[in-house]
């Protein structure tokens, strides 16, 4: 793996509402190199999102990143101004949303979007950026591209809809894409000919990618490494097939235990006792504490990141213990 | 579990408990009165229609889970609709125990009761759980106001809530719980059938897991006949005896889950399958999605012949021409495709 072009380390971004404080990200850290894949996996109010919002400096009030850095190739995020931001946003690092209706505007034409969001960064010819466009478009998988740059968004399907919205991250060859629950809205046939793509895409260009998701079936077949989050915290790191054969922290386990496709037709399921935990001033120790089998004493405390080789957890009791190097 | 005989003779066949026959849905523009003698008259006037049920005949056995997968816009929720006597077809007739369901379109069929996707939308939020649930009840006659608490609390507990939660509003709940509170409603109405649209789609991974086990005791302890409608192919398998497939309006597959999941005889359902990822649990397994080419094609204008040529794999000659029937591949198991074996 080359030097990692995306580095995380202990971000906190907390939302002070009138509530209460709100800590939705607490202390995450991780690196992405280039061309890897990267699935962030967690569930609703898991702070997986945020995290990915954190990544492109889009925290609004009464959000604010309050500790941490974000590194994209070196360059420190954090602290950058708005102006600053936006010179990187679109050109080093890229997002892609869950709803592409949202990203795309329906009143104007997918060529005057691209077009847009190709002299935010660049100045061209209106003939060299409608190329540009085609190009990248053809490579999502839109066929005719040429001819559909004069199209509004709602004559396309939502498959192709979110291939635009993808293709708009890709149109300066970022060096990060964040992509949060992209596939999420689609039909699975759809769904597997993106997935199939944007493999292909991050080993072609070396884009590093954060393929944000709460499906843990979609995310192996497509990341390197798996990143498992609960209560603003990533519980569970490492490779994918070796995090969701052999799971270490009490939470990914029951989370595999209780899908459908683990179990025999028929039988009841395993079932995670109680909810995810409220980010609302959270007491002290391991969050998933009070859901969990094994919760003793030592857990009123928290349990600190046990790395080893390329895995780590953040558990006092791990369920197999870790071999130390 | 053996499928009735499909015969002709309506009169005398074994119907399933559940029976669908022939049923369409077109969806057209509402004509003028002018555009309608005109259209008499002879002239041109527009009148393309969504058919968005497009002939599906059904039998379900008492007591059966009938799993209704398929893609956006296949069908399969106004198919659930139609059952559930929410949407009245255009033509064909659907019958419960032999009696058709919502016969004038006025009386109100307590038989059927649905289950919707979004707990969020399908509460009243003005009301109190409470009155949710006895609300329907109440105007049928099911229970009286001097024995309504007791009612509603038996059936909270049977959907696994707290029966002192009646007071509180449908906001103060988690989305798994007020799932529990739309199933809950639905039981209070003692249903012979439950049509369950996508009832776990929106719900956290953790939270599924509860609400699926809900079901299987459902079906274990109160015997009922379930048609579970869901794009999730999992969710689907592990619940249902037999599963239908649609693509376009129509069944394109129907059989015994296990069959149709270990050798389904459509290529779309093939595709369909190929297309679902799997946990990868080996490094050295590099996973390779057969998406299926290409994408629905618009109702508006289904395609000629058989509906999944353009996408289709075999597809031949014969299959722009022919719109394959549905036909028996294996004993119970139906597949509309000219090279399914």
């Amino acid at each position: 793996m080359s030097a990692p072009i995306l580095e995380v380390s202990d971000l906190t971004t907390h939302f002070f509402t009138r509530a209460g404080v709100v800590k939705a990200v607490d202390g995450v850290s991780f690196s992405v190199g280039a061309g890897e894949i990267v699935g962030l996996v967690g569930e609703s109010g898991s702070g997986k999102s945020v995290t990915g919002f954190s990544l492109m400096g889009l925290v609004d009030p009464p959000g604010r990143i309050v500790s941490g850095s974000v590194k994209l190739d070196g360059e420190e995020l954090v602290g950058l101004s708005w102006d600053q931001l936006r010179a990187l946003r679109g050109s080093h690092i890229a997002m892609v949303f869950q709803d592409p209706m949202a990203t795309l505007n329906p009143v104007l034409t997918i060529g005057t979007q691209m077009r847009l969001a190709i002299s935010a960064h660049d100045k061209t010819s209106r003939r060299a950026a409608d190329a540009r466009a085609a190009d990248v478009l053809t490579r999502v998988g839109i066929p005719e591209a040429r001819s559909r740059l004069g199209a509004y968004p709602h004559e396309f399907s939502g498959g192709m809809r979110q291939r635009v919205a993808i293709a708009i991250a890709l149109l300066h060859g970022s060096q990060v894409l964040v992509a949060d629950e992209p596939t999420t809205a689609l039909d699975v046939s759809i769904q597997a000919q993106i997935l199939t793509e944007m493999r292909d895409l991050a080993a072609e260009t070396g884009t590093a990618l954060v393929w944000i998701s709460h499906d843990l079936a979609t995310v192996s077949t497509l990341a390197d490494r798996l990143l498992v989050m609960y209560a603003g915290r990533i519980v569970e790191q490492g490779p994918v097939a070796s995090v969701l054969r052999d799971p270490h922290h009490p939470y990914t386990a029951g989370l595999l235990r209780s899908l459908p496709a683990t179990a025999k037709p028929g039988e009841d399921l395993f079932q995670i006792p109680g909810t995810t935990p409220s980010l609302l001033d959270p007491p002290p120790g391991c969050p998933f504490r009070p859901r969990c089998e094994h919760a003793s004493e030592l857990c009123t405390a928290d349990p600190p990141l046990e790395m080893s080789r390329d895995r780590g957890v953040r558990c006092f009791h791990p369920l197999r213990e870790m071999v130390s190097v | 579990m053996s499928l009735p005989a499909k015969s002709g003779d309506a009169s005398q066949s074994p119907h399933g408990f559940v029976h669908v026959r022939n049923v369409h849905k077109h969806f057209g523009p509402k004509l003028t009165l002018g555009d309608r003698i005109a259209a008499t008259l002879g002239a041109r006037v527009e009148t393309r229609s969504v058919r968005a049920v497009d002939g599906v005949s059904l039998d379900i056995v008492r007591g059966e889970t009938l799993g209704l997968v398929g893609e956006s816009g296949c069908g399969k929720s106004t198919l659930g609709r139609m059952v559930a006597g929410i949407l009245t077809p255009s033509s064909g007739d659907v019958a419960v125990d032999g009696a058709p369901v919502m016969a004038d379109g006025r009386k109100i069929d307590t038989r059927v009761q649905m289950i919707f996707q979004d707990p969020f939308a399908s509460l009243d939020p003005r009301m109190r759980v409470g009155d949710i649930i006895a609300e329907g009840p109440l105007a049928h006659g099911l229970t009286s106001k001097s024995e309504q608490a007791g009612y509603v609390a038996g059936y909270l507990e049977r959907a696994g809530l707290d029966a002192s939660l009646v007071r509180r509003f449908p906001h103060q709940f988690s989305g798994g719980q007020r799932q529990r509170i739309a199933i809950a409603r639905a039981l209070a109405m003692q249903p012979e059938v439950l049509v369950c649209d996508e009832p776990v789609a929106s719900l956290d991974v953790s939270i599924q897991a509860q609400i699926i086990n809900l079901f299987l005791a459902l079906q274990r302890d109160l015997g009922l006949t379930l048609i579970f409608i869901s794009h999730d192919l999992s969710v689907v398998r592990h619940l249902s005896d037999r599963v239908a497939v649609m693509y376009l309006g129509r069944i394109v597959e129907e059989g015994p889950a296990e069959q149709v999941y270990a050798t389904p005889a459509h290529p779309y359902t093939k595709g369909l399958l190929a297309s679902v990822p799997r946990l990868v649990l080996d490094e050295a397994d590099l996973v390779t999605l057969d998406a299926i080419e290409g994408e629905i094609p618009s109702p508006l204008s289904p395609p000629a012949g058989c509906n999944f040529n353009p996408r289709c794999p075999l597809a031949q000659e014969r299959c722009v021409r022919d719109d394959p029937e549905l036909r028996q591949v294996r004993s119970g198991h139906l597949a509309a495709c000219h090279f399914a074996e």
